[in-house]
């Protein structure tokens, strides 16, 4: 008997309106966990390099994680997964919501399909019926829209949505896919989907999810919630307000907005305002999101209300959901001070169905090129002279690819190569292809450098989380903070810590040094793997700091879930193995060392040695070689011969590749 | 003449619901599902909660109802409620395990379910809904009642009882029957 996991995958290909209920090998759950492990091991093994993204050859898997569906809090993310149209890398966003639980109470694990459907069509899943059905009536609708249809087409109000918007339906490459109060937004896995015609997917499960070892595990569950509870009425001192909670960033709840606008990039990430978070500003938009938030609200089996429901008729917006960022996102690309427009804008962007990260500095980026003379008021035909309202222009023509939008869909990278006349040099935030957060700071920040050039993800919220990312001035703070930091691998975090300065010699670029800096970031990185790969929630986890999972309990409860037996080595090497093996797949589709560099003005003091140390440090640490492809060694000891082989047979590796060159 | 029955204490078990506090997680689901799971905490399965909530986010509705007696029949009306300008499903409120609908019924065999406020041996202080919610939308009250002894019947019962009897078999044969039976409990 499978516990945990259903043992089962339903296989679909649109083109020829095939479903198949197939039943999974154990031993990939023993060695890959679930979610994005048995994700990159499926993109591995059944998408060969040279295909199109946005053909029918593409997979898309919509996954649940392992631990989805069981009784720990949290355990309710979907992994996407498929190559990317933007980054033409493997993409993974992960989404929470109801999707994954309802998924495995249906039965299964996976959701894995390719091909493409002749008509829009949306999938119907409820326990063992699985049926392709018409979609044609939902063409154009939004994301939310389309899943209050379904709802009452079915007659279902408790089926769970996944839907994609007019922005997946046109191949945006930063479409997303949005379920209740959650989306899988970044790399653009809505355009994937758009590609495959697939509308929707509807899912509802009855049956049973079991564990292991019952009475041990709800123990450990239990203890969870405990912590949950403490912790969320004890936030963590010394940190800024948004960062000292637990959840997504409780950006729905919290007015205090200082350090996300004196901190981040205005506009075009160009702008650092520093001066912005005045009395005046605090009491506006603290009325704005007062009037603007109806209700916080959750996600499966979890008590923390990170998200939100909208509702401003006001501003002749209908109801939707919120969390995170994306509050501010629009806002800052804009550079429009009034956060009302960040909620009016964010509406229509979700039924669109667009990446809240992505499509703002997209916009930003276009207003650039505009002002720079690069685009011309002839390419921007029929824009209105509004500030605001422009914003919405190329929104509604970015979502439908028309005129100036056509181009901008599919992300600054590309966006700036087909205008050409010198729209490359406003490209500056990009990281293979993909947006990055709007963040410039001073000083080069080691730790962060490693994250941003080698993180697979290529999203630094998704490879950073459990490491304070600034020191603490006094020692006796240090002090205080680590008396209860139980989360750290190993007692020599706290020291990594406690030594770390503000200024001096123990202070950024040059502390913490290369080896501590490799540790500090495959810690972060390795908590995250596991998150998706297990399906927990990185608000209680991998994100925060001090989260209510960490590498020390969870060994204990994956093992009395499942009944394969993990210690902390043995659940770090499976989190290793995935992360490797999505390093494989990336290098497959051409990733080398050239490409692992943030952009040059990411920090205003850079310094050219100390970061190809940096690198090197890590490759070598990685156990990779110096183009940044592990070696064959590293890929024997992780159980992953069959990909030592292939990309050997490739030339991606050759035999007894060199290690990385020493510094 | 009230006063002369005499009285005993109950505990009157109460869960409060706190609509405006449900943040739509369904952890009672979960929870009550596993809690009342074979062997216990082996699986969990919302479908087979006693305990459900009617969550609607874009509706505003966030509703979680126990589930109460089985009924063979559905109500000849249905009921729906509209309340302080928020209208709530046909039904929304009700507890029962009805033909009209899925709800509180077992998804395989569709057997009726019904909260016992997890009353097993051994006895739980506080149902596993409660324990999970910790955004207190769900607490556990107990109070204390006095409430009379119930006795056999009234006097009016008594009568119209033992009028019908009489109807039936003839006054003679109900007092035989009456001394039969007394002399058979003395001895």
């Amino acid at each position: 008997m499978r516990y945990a996991e259903t043992g089962f995958q339903l296989e679909i290909d649109l083109s020829r309106g095939n479903i198949e209920r197939v039943e999974t090998d154990p031993r990939l759950t023993e060695l890959h966990l679930g979610g994005l492990g048995t994700n990159a091991r499926l993109l591995w093994d059944r998408v060969p390099p040279e295909i199109d993204p946005l053909s029918p050859d593409n997979v898309l898997i919509f996954s649940a994680g392992l631990l989805c569906g069981t009784q720990a809090t949290g355990a309710n993310r979907t992994i996407v997964s498929a190559i990317s149209p933007q980054t033409r890398l493997m993409a993974f966003s992960m989404m929470g919501g109801f999707f994954a639980p309802e998924l495995k109470y249906a039965g299964y694990d996976k959701i894995v399909l390719r091909g493409r459907a002749p008509e829009l069509a949306y999938l119907f899943i409820h326990d063992g019926r699985v049926e392709i059905r018409d979609a044609r009536h939902l063409a154009g609708k939004g994301a939310l829209e389309t899943a209050e249809c379904l709802k009452r087409e079915l007659k279902d109000p408790n089926v769970q949505v996944a839907a994609i918007g007019l922005a997946g339906e046109h191949r945006v490459y930063f479409a997303s896919i949005e379920h209740a109060r959650s989306s899988a937004s970044r790399a653009g896995l809505g355009a994937v989907m758009g590609s495959k015609n697939l509308k929707a997917i509807a899912v509802r499960g009855t049956r049973d999810v079991a564990v292991a070892r019952p009475a041990e595990f709800m123990e450990l569950c239990r203890e969870v919630l405990r912590y949950i509870q403490w912790r969320r009425d004890n936030p963590v001192k010394g940190v800024p307000a948004i960062l000292a909670g637990i959840g997504s960033p409780q950006e729905m709840a919290i007015h205090d907005e200082e350090w996300h606008t004196t901190n981040f990039a205005w506009g075009n990430a160009r702008h650092r305002r520093k001066d912005f978070w005045t009395k005046e500003n605090e009491e506006r938009w603290r009325r704005s999101q007062e009037q603007a938030v109806e209700r916080l609200i959750s996600c499966y089996n979890c008590p923390l209300k990170c998200g939100a429901i909208v509702r401003y008729p006001a501003l002749g917006v209908s109801k939707y959901m919120m969390k995170c960022y994306s509050k501010l996102t629009y806002v800052m690309g804009a550079m429009l001070d009034d956060l009302d427009f960040g909620f009016r804008i964010a509406g229509r962007a979700q039924e669109y169905g667009v990446d809240a990260y992505t499509t703002p500095q997209v916009m930003a980026f276009a207003m650039e090129l505009l002002e720079a003379g690069i685009l011309t008021p002839a390419d921007v035909a029929g824009m209105p002279e509004d500030r605001e309202e422009k914003f919405f222009w190329l929104l509604d023509r970015i979502v439908r690819r028309e005129g100036i939008g056509e181009v901008l869909a599919d992300g600054v990278y590309w966006a700036a190569r087909r205008i050409g006349r010198g729209a490359e040099a406003f490209d500056h935030n990009t990281i293979k292809k993909h947006e990055q957060i709007p963040i410039k700071l001073g000083m080069l920040n080691p730790i962060y450098f490693i994250m941003y050039a080698t993180g697979e993800k290529i999203n630094i919220t998704q490879i950073e989380g459990q490491m304070p990312q600034m020191p603490f001035e006094t020692r006796q703070e240090r002090e205080e903070f680590v008396r209860d930091w139980i989360q750290v691998p190993h007692e020599r975090f706290k020291d990594y810590f406690l030594n770390w300065e503000p200024r001096g010699e123990r202070a950024f670029p040059h502390y913490p040094p290369p080896e501590a800096t490799c540790e500090i970031v495959e810690w972060q990185e390795m908590m995250h793997y596991l998150d998706d790969s297990l399906g927990l929630c990185a608000g209680l986890s991998s994100f925060p700091i001090k989260p209510p999972y960490h590498i020390h309990n969870l060994p204990p409860l994956v093992s009395a879930a499942t009944g394969i037996d993990f210690d902390e080595d043995s659940l770090w090497k499976a989190a290793n193995r995935n992360r490797t093996l999505v390093r494989a797949v990336n290098n497959r589709l051409g990733l080398r060392r050239k490409d692992e560099k943030p952009p040059e003005d990411h920090w205003k003091k850079r310094f050219p040695e100390l970061e190809a140390r940096l690198l090197e440090t890590y490759y070598r640490y990685k156990g990779w070689n110096a183009e940044g492809v592990p070696t064959r060694d590293t890929l024997a000891r992780l159980d992953l011969d069959d990909v030592a082989e292939d990309l050997l047979r490739r030339g991606i590796l050759r035999e007894e590749a060199p290690a990385a060159a020493e510094a | 003449m009230n006063a002369d029955r005499p009285k005993k204490k109950k505990i009157v078990k109460t869960i409060q619901i706190d609509l405006d506090k449900c943040n739509g997680c369904r952890a009672c689901e979960m929870a009550c599902s596993t809690f009342h799971a074979r062997p216990r905490y082996a699986s969990n399965n919302p479908a087979r909660s006693r305990v459900r909530v009617l969550f609607d986010p874009m509706r505003d509705l966030y509703v979680p109802v126990y589930a109460g007696d089985y009924a063979p029949a559905e109500c000849c009306g249905r009921d729906r409620y509209t309340i302080e300008g928020k209208t709530y499903d046909e039904c929304g409120f009700c507890r029962a395990s009805c033909p009209s609908r899925d709800l509180f019924k077992e998804p395989d065999s569709g057997l009726p379910l019904k909260c016992d406020m997890c009353q097993e041996d051994p006895e739980l202080k506080e149902p596993m809904c409660v324990q999970w919610c910790i955004t207190d939308a769900l607490t556990y009250v107990e109070r204390e009642e006095e409430v009379e002894e119930e006795n056999a019947a009234q006097p009016e019962e008594l009568e119209t009882g033992l009028e019908a009897l009489a109807d039936k078999f003839g006054l003679e044969k109900i007092a035989e029957a009456v001394a039969r039976l007394a002399a058979a409990r003395k001895g």
